[in-house]
């Protein structure tokens, strides 16, 4: 790419384009940081919690400066989400005993329903920016935050953990700095897994966008402008036709925002992969190729490139990336048990208080109450799973055998799978109050418009991944239909279609806070089941009960987990991994 | 010549997942001086690479002394520069990127480093690639980048690990002949190279003095110092001699230590040679087509096989008594005739009385599912008792290699999905 503009005569010739690459880069970029200046304007807006609206214009003029100051928000949490990751994971994989603590507890938190927490945070946020929106802005990023940081962080601390050890030798040989270490060896590797998590997680943090710009908190209605809070509001109008405004503009905004950033980085990420693991068709972006031919970011390499040696001096002060080679045994040994002790009673500490905390306010009848109810959500997650299983696996098949149809409905799958749910749901509410159909299976549809996608797509790229050599052994054998599915498709569709339930019946999960209690126009529908019971005590702002929904709904989440999909992940890795 | 490296009785142990101790180095000894190469010569599982890396200063030896100039170190060896079999460059980075990388570290201003970096460019051959990443580049190709980011740092010491073997025949005879070319000139930057390698040819081609390593533990057995004028000539009968001998040292039995009789050791004093059935049986077939005899050298350069693939089959054909091994020949046993004449069944019958008499581990297992009432047993049994003599992975493989045995001779079969190993009652031998 960049080698072959050494030749004069390619030079002479794309001279031109290269000009209106240059054009085009820097009105791009000028255009950007106008809508930045102009949408941090608003971000400091004041805010009286007493006298705040409970709603935002439904004006379609106001459209585009909603999905802007959305799009700000994602991209905020995403930042955000990045920095955690590195200090998160690097401290999981190089301190030996931070790893001990901050692994279980990264665990659990990929299993915690965000949305039970919003009531904590917001009141938290509102109290650290008092009259000003910047706090509601805080909690809704957290909120989205909260949805793309531990996937991310799993992902950068597995690539640490498994970074070659030649690698790691090298470095060390070389003598690199702690921070030479990070940015030229950690980072580049972990970067194709972190970009391609990053963008999955981004997907799913629509979703908690939607759901954290108009929200019910402590007897209280907050909103922030955005596309989120349009759409409540004009649900609550029972308007549908601005209901369907907004679906098209986010439409928009997803395949946008994979098209213009997301697909440049995952081709750009390209470089960093190690080449023994050659992806078979790399990503390739418009955008990206526009970029390369352009001029500007050779510009900006140069102007910073220069800061490189220097940071490189200054941030030597943290040492060398090596570790000394003897240890004081006993030194370390008391190291080890002191810090085993402080945890220990960290966690202590914790749990007594959360059970006089409990004992004070609802007492713990309520726990026995909210695992009942998480029974009846369960099965509609089991539902759930089944149903979009016997539904997705026949059509996912069909599609990733057929290589035309795979390349045109990947993407469609991908933007599915990343358009938030809970932005469809005053649609399928609408039909239900019009039918008359019950929440109580209603929610099952409700919960399935988000998670099923999980389950499609990975069983195309399971499918799609089935050696040519094995289907043609397979149809000159001649198997009949039958043995054809059970000796060939669903071997070895298996461990794609086990990363698609886990992820779905995660999905499910934490989707049923929202889509237990939905409303449209004045009339509320409300399903029997854990995400209810979670919403209704938000709304309320009752602690105990949100601490003891959460606690169980986590207990469920990983309960399954352990108990169910780790086996079968278990199974797959060991029995069907081509 | 004074000692660059010091190694002073230096053992190393890793402590297995149950707490066991594993000794993979014991009580070496030795020292790097100016102006030498240096060759660790070992089988796989003799601990060269982790004696590199102890001098390198990786990894800490459970007990002894390294020394870099005399000072113990600490750390990383700061004399020492590291060329990888695997050549552990960063692929995000350019050739260029990858050479300056180490003088970044040293906080070399950018000019100078630009400089030196383009001198060792130079130097190693690899003018006209600063500009390409290291995937664009040949096995051979990267090599040299390898070679280039250890030189320009001017070390005392250019520690090597295989860096050979990685490359296909041609490329690595290329590049080593260039490196001993630089060597005795007089532009080399540094003063002196260890290099591990588990070829012997390469061994007497490259060092002034080969240290041979015997496994399990790693000791060393034996040093031999290499005359010979360079370049050296792999066609004189000096330099064919000392490779016989090597040979010799390398597949024969240790005369000090005492390794009991396959017929009654234990699995862990005698351990399996990670040998197939198919690939020994070939090997048996063709000391038979030679008429019975076979010069081990010979072979190994006309198959094309690295020492590391050839000798465990070497080891399991002496193991079961097909083929006997006397100073770097081959020769065919009785038993190994039958076996390589009769037909497949009768060959099976061989094999399987063979292995049940002479190899420790299968005969320990046939023993056990024999003395059990079901005559079934769980491989995790196995694999326990495996843990008290190696680590984790060698005990997998040699449980992996007994069942292969053990399945080929109907001895007993082994079920994956139970993890279970179960007497063969279809045999025919009882």
């Amino acid at each position: 790419m960049v080698m072959l503009r050494t030749f004069p005569s390619r030079e002479a010739l794309s001279r031109p384009k290269q000009r209106t690459a240059d054009l085009l880069v820097f009105l791009g970029a000028a255009a950007l940081l106008w809508l930045l200046v102009k949408l941090s304007h608003g971000l400091t807006a004041p805010f009286d919690e007493a006298t705040a609206p409970a709603r935002v214009s439904t004006d379609p003029a106001e459209l585009p400066y909603y999905a802007a100051r959305s799009l700000l928000r994602m991209f905020a949490a995403l930042g955000l989400s990045i920095v955690f990751t590195f200090v998160y994971a690097t401290a999981a994989a190089r301190l030996r005993r931070t790893e001990k603590v901050l692994l279980p507890a990264l665990d659990v938190l990929q299993s915690v329903p965000i949305l039970g927490f919003l009531s904590v945070t917001i009141t938290g946020f509102i109290a650290l920016f008092p009259g000003s929106q910047l706090g509601l802005e805080c909690a809704s990023i957290f909120a989205i935050f909260t949805s793309q940081a531990w996937n991310m962080t799993f992902a950068f601390y597995q690539s640490l953990v498994s970074q070659p050890r030649e690698l790691d030798e090298a470095s060390r040989l070389l003598r690199l700095s702690k921070w030479q270490r990070f940015w030229r060896v950690d980072v580049p590797s972990g970067m194709i897994p972190l970009v391609w998590n990053g963008m999955m997680s981004f997907g799913g943090g629509w979703f908690f966008l939607v759901a954290s710009e108009a929200l019910s908190v402590n007897n209280h209605n907050y909103v922030l402008p955005g596309i989120g809070a349009y759409v409540a509001t004009a649900t609550a109008d029972a308007d549908l036709g601005k209901v369907l405004l907004a679906v098209g503009v986010m439409i928009i905004m997803v395949v946008g925002v994979n098209a213009l950033f997301w697909r440049p980085l995952t081709a750009w990420a390209e470089r960093f992969r190690v080449e023994e693991s050659e992806a078979a068709e790399a990503p390739r972006s418009l955008t990206l190729d526009l970029l390369r031919r352009s001029r500007v970011p050779q510009l900006l390499g140069r102007v910073f490139g220069r800061l490189v040696a220097p940071l490189d001096r200054i941030m030597g002060v943290f040492g060398l990336a090596e570790h000394p080679l003897r240890t004081d045994p006993l030194r370390r040994r008391a190291g080890d048990i002191t810090f085993a002790v402080i945890v220990l009673a960290g966690i202590a500490c914790g749990l007594t208080q959360m059970i006089v905390f409990i004992a004070d306010t609802t007492g713990f009848g309520e726990v026995g109450h909210a695992l009942l109810l998480g029974l009846v959500t369960f099965g509609r997650v089991i539902a759930l799973v089944v149903v979009a299983t016997l539904v997705w696996v026949p059509i996912g098949v069909w599609i990733g055998l057929n290589p035309k149809v795979s390349r045109l409905a990947q993407p469609v799958v991908q933007v599915l799978a990343s358009f938030p749910a809970n932005f469809l749901f005053p649609l399928i509410t609408g039909v239900l109050v019009a039918t008359g159909i019950s929440l109580d299976w209603g929610g099952i549809l409700l919960m399935a418009l988000g998670a099923q996608w999980y389950i499609l797509f990975n069983v195309i790229a399971g499918a799609s991944a089935i050696p040519n050599d094995l289907r043609e052994a397979a149809a000159n054998l001649r198997l009949p239909r039958k043995l054809w599915w059970r000796r060939l498709v669903l071997p070895a569709i298996f461990p794609s279609y086990v990363t698609g339930g886990i992820t779905a019946a995660g999905g499910a999960w934490n989707a049923s806070i929202v889509a237990e209690i939905v409303s449209y126009g004045t009339v509320t529908l409300t399903a029997t089941g854990l995400g209810a019971y979670i919403k209704d005590a938000t709304t309320a702002g009752d602690g105990g009960r949100i601490l003891i929904g959460v606690a169980v709904m986590s207990l469920y989440v990983v309960g399954l987990n352990r108990l169910f999909w780790r086996r079968l992940h278990t199974l797959a890795e060991r029995r069907f991994t081509l | 010549m004074p000692a660059l490296i010091t190694v002073d009785q230096v053992s190393k142990s890793f402590t297995g997942a149950a707490g066991d101790e594993l000794r993979v180095l014991d009580n070496i000894t030795l020292d790097l001086r100016e102006g030498e190469i240096v060759a660790l010569l070992g089988r796989s599982g003799s601990g060269k690479s982790t004696l590199l890396r102890t001098i390198a200063g990786l990894i800490a030896p459970t007990s002894g002394t390294v020394r870099y100039r005399g000072t113990e170190l600490g750390g990383a060896n700061p004399g020492a520069a590291m060329v990888f079999q695997t050549f552990a460059l960063m692929p995000w980075l350019t050739v260029q990127d990858n050479v300056e990388l180490g003088l970044a570290a040293r906080g070399v201003p950018t000019a100078e480093r630009r400089e030196r970096a383009l001198a060792a460019i130079d130097l190693i051959g690899l003018d006209g690639f600063e500009s390409a990443y290291p995937k664009e580049l040949s096995g051979g190709m990267r090599q040299r980048v390898g070679f280039a980011r250890a030189l320009v740092l001017e070390p005392d010491l250019l520690l090597m690990d295989e860096p050979f073997s990685a490359l296909d025949v041609l490329t690595a005879e290329n590049l080593r002949n260039e490196l001993m070319s630089l060597w005795t000139g007089s532009k080399f930057p540094t003063r002196s190279i260890c290099v591990v390698t588990h070829n012997i040819e390469e061994a007497v081609l490259l060092a002034d003095r080969v240290l041979v390593l015997g496994a399990n533990p790693g000791h060393l057995r034996a040093e031999i110092t290499v005359d010979l004028d360079r370049p050296r000539d792999r066609k004189s009968p000096a330099f064919a001699a000392l490779v016989d001998h090597l040979y010799d040292l390398l597949t024969g039995r240790e005369t000090d230590a005492a390794e009991p009789e396959p017929a009654d050791a234990t699995p862990t004093a005698r351990p399996l040679p990670p040998a197939s059935v198919g690939g020994l049986a070939g090997l048996v077939e063709i000391v038979h087509a030679r008429g019975g005899r076979a010069d081990l050298p010979d072979l190994a350069a006309e198959l094309n096989f690295e020492v590391d693939d050839l000798l465990p089959l070497v080891d399991a054909a002496a193991l079961l008594d097909f083929l006997l091994v006397t100073g770097g020949d081959l020769h065919l046993t009785p038993t190994g005739e039958a076996f390589t004449t009769a037909d497949i069944q009768r060959s099976k019958e061989i094999f399987a009385g063979q292995a049940r008499d002479r190899a420790p581990l299968v005969r320990t297992i046939r023993r056990a599912l024999e003395a059990g009432a079901h005559g079934t047993l769980r491989a995790g049994f196995f694999r326990d008792l495996l843990r008290r003599g190696f680590s984790a992975t060698d005990a997998r493989q040699q449980l992996d290699t007994a069942i292969d045995w053990g399945r080929y001779a109907e001895l007993f079969d082994y079920d994956t999905n139970t993890d279970r190993i179960t007497l063969d009652t279809t045999s025919v031998h009882t």
